[in-house]
């Protein structure tokens, strides 16, 4: 069974972001920029399947600018056989994603599209769903764990109150949550052994798709900053504060 | 401009996150809700009594029993023609369910919205709550999740909407509910608790929590748990708060041996008062605490638990 496994080049998640002075967004240049850690459980997800013998072929795919290229290497690192880049100066944004995906599925056929729950960037935990829906697929979001079993996958899901296990006729859509796995490290010879692997260059208009935003983002701007208090000297102090000062207890 | 509101519900009623969706609705026009699920006549009378519910649609079908995305997805679409905005808290469901419905409206969701600008226009946290973008859809139709702590949620009681039956819908049948592990706890639930008290890596062990117990008892609180806590094993990811858990904003958040990593300052920085304890003063967490206690937390917490006692 073939895997697609969508990868997003986003702001490492150890930098802390700062806001641009105009309002305009978060700086970005000179920042250091890793693949999504929600989308490294997905390729780690997919390699793991191939290596049970379940899938096939891994094909990771990314979009945006050229160097997403790197992100796409480092999916080929950790596995995956071969890659798609939808290269793009635009800003994409989940429901262009989702369409661009779509385009790509109805290409490459898969079985499963493996995507993370949500882009550490734009926070806004869509793309696999909306791709579902799209493709008229079953959705497995929020998964931490998947066993496949005939044409069926089945997804325990992180939900509000604990957990919840889904059953999806394949083909399907899955998306990762935080304990799905423990994504691996690329080994040095895995590293040198992706970059003969091979990585197909698309724009948007050959899938036949207008990747334009619909949401105008008009400003971004830091959150209120929280002051810090103060320090209490013993737990009898705290609780006399808290009942007295704060009146919360 | 009518807003079609997707209330999370259980066999207590309307949950909380939901009610601040009614809220958040209420500021964009008059508001109808959805109440979907299987023997839900309790849930849509309550429903009916949310202040500022015009309207409540009730689907009472075995297919929306577990609330699957599929099924609701398709219903949603089928009802959306009336509505201006189809909205719902950011709870598991509501983000498991919304973005299916937008794709399926060509629309681009608008995820976790923590205020409402206009009718077009909204404030969300990005970056793991480090920015707040401002955002205005173009789309003729909106389709939002809301974040419960950006709006106080509506009184349980002090309205009467009619109730009338869903239109009955064939939605996709490929996705099936196979079983449930809910945690079982007579605390309330994070999301709506006026006091909570969370434990870090600091706790050691799972065993350790007992200590937090015997203060959410006093405090009735709900207990939750950094995601470091989390990921050490001591307790499961439904009590994590943070950014990839749980968005709290009780009156009272009590942090217990909890460094203070952005992605749990993300779930938790809106809360009323912030207390921190912990025994490293450089602590990050001492930055966003009223008040802080830099003491050994097994020290700390008997101690604490005695002065409520005495307190009370």
């Amino acid at each position: 069974m073939k895997l697609l496994v969508p990868v997003k080049r986003v702001v490492d998640y150890n930098v802390k972001v700062r806001v641009r002075a105009d309002g305009s967004g978060v700086e970005t240049s000179g920042v250091k920029m890793s693949m999504n850690p929600f989308d490294e459980i997905a390729v780690e997800e997919a390699v793991r399947l191939k290596e049970k013998g379940v899938a096939s072929e891994i094909v990771a795919v990314s979009m945006g600018v050229a160097a997403c290229a790197e992100t796409l290497r480092t999916a080929l690192a950790m596995g995956a056989d071969r890659g798609i880049l939808v290269e793009t100066e635009v800003e994409l944004q989940p429901l262009a994603v989702a369409k661009l995906l779509r385009a790509i599925v109805e290409k490459e056929s898969p079985r499963m599209v493996i995507l993370g729950k949500q882009a550490i960037d734009d926070d806004m935990n869509a793309t696999g769903q909306m791709l579902a829906a799209l493709l008229g697929w079953p959705q497995g979001t929020f998964a931490s764990k998947l066993v496949i079993e005939g044409d069926q996958a089945l997804v325990t899901r992180e939900v509000d109150g604990g957990l919840e296990t889904v059953s999806l006729t394949l083909p399907a859509i899955v998306t990762t949550d935080l304990r799905l796995n423990e994504p691996r490290y690329a080994s040095l010879p895995n590293i040198m052994k992706a970059r003969k692997k091979p990585i197909d260059i698309l724009k948007p208009a050959d899938l036949g798709v207008d990747p334009s935003p619909r949401l105008a983002v008009l400003n971004v701007a830091e959150p209120p900053r929280r002051q810090a208090g103060k320090k209490v000297a013993s737990v009898a102090e705290l609780v006399d504060k808290l009942k007295n000062e704060a009146k919360v207890i | 401009m009518t807003v079609l509101v997707i209330l999370d519900h259980d066999s207590h009623g309307i949950k909380q996150p939901a009610r601040s969706a009614v809220a958040a609705a209420s500021q964009l026009g008059p508001v109808h809700v959805l109440v979907a699920g299987e023997n839900i006549a309790a849930a849509a009378e309550a429903a009916a009594r949310l202040p500022g519910v015009e309207k409540v649609i009730k689907a009472d079908a075995p297919a929306y029993a577990h609330a699957l995305a599929e099924p609701l997805a398709a219903l949603l679409v089928a009802l959306a023609p009336d509505y201006t905005h189809l909205l719902a808290a950011a709870t598991a469901s509501g983000k498991n369910v919304m973005p299916r419905v937008a794709a399926l409206l060509d629309v681009q969701p608008i995820s976790d919205v923590s205020a409402v600008v206009d009718a077009d226009t909204f404030i969300r946290p990005i970056y793991a709550g480090n920015a707040l973008a401002t955002v205005k859809s173009r789309d003729a139709k909106k389709v939002i999740t809301v974040r419960a702590t950006g709006f106080d949620p509506v009184p349980a009681d002090g309205g009467a909407a009619e109730i009338v039956p869903a239109p009955a819908v064939d939605g996709p049948t490929r996705a099936r509910f196979v079983s449930a592990e809910l945690s079982k706890s007579e605390r309330p639930e994070l999301t709506a608790a006026r006091v909570v008290i969370s434990g870090g890596r600091g706790m050691q062990s799972g065993e350790n929590f007992h200590l937090l117990d015997t203060i959410a008892d006093r405090l009735h609180a709900a207990v939750g748990a950094s995601r470091a806590a989390v990921d050490a094993g001591f307790v499961p990811n439904d009590y994590q708060v943070g950014q990839t858990g749980k968005i709290v904003a009780p009156e009272l958040y009590v942090a217990v041996g909890i460094s203070g990593a952005i992605q749990h300052l993300a779930g938790m920085k809106d809360s009323k008062v912030i207390v921190a304890i912990n025994k490293d003063e450089e602590a990050p967490i001492f930055q966003v605490a009223d008040y802080g206690l830099v003491a050994d937390l097994f020290k700390a917490l008997p101690e604490f638990a005695s002065e409520l006692e005495k307190a009370s």
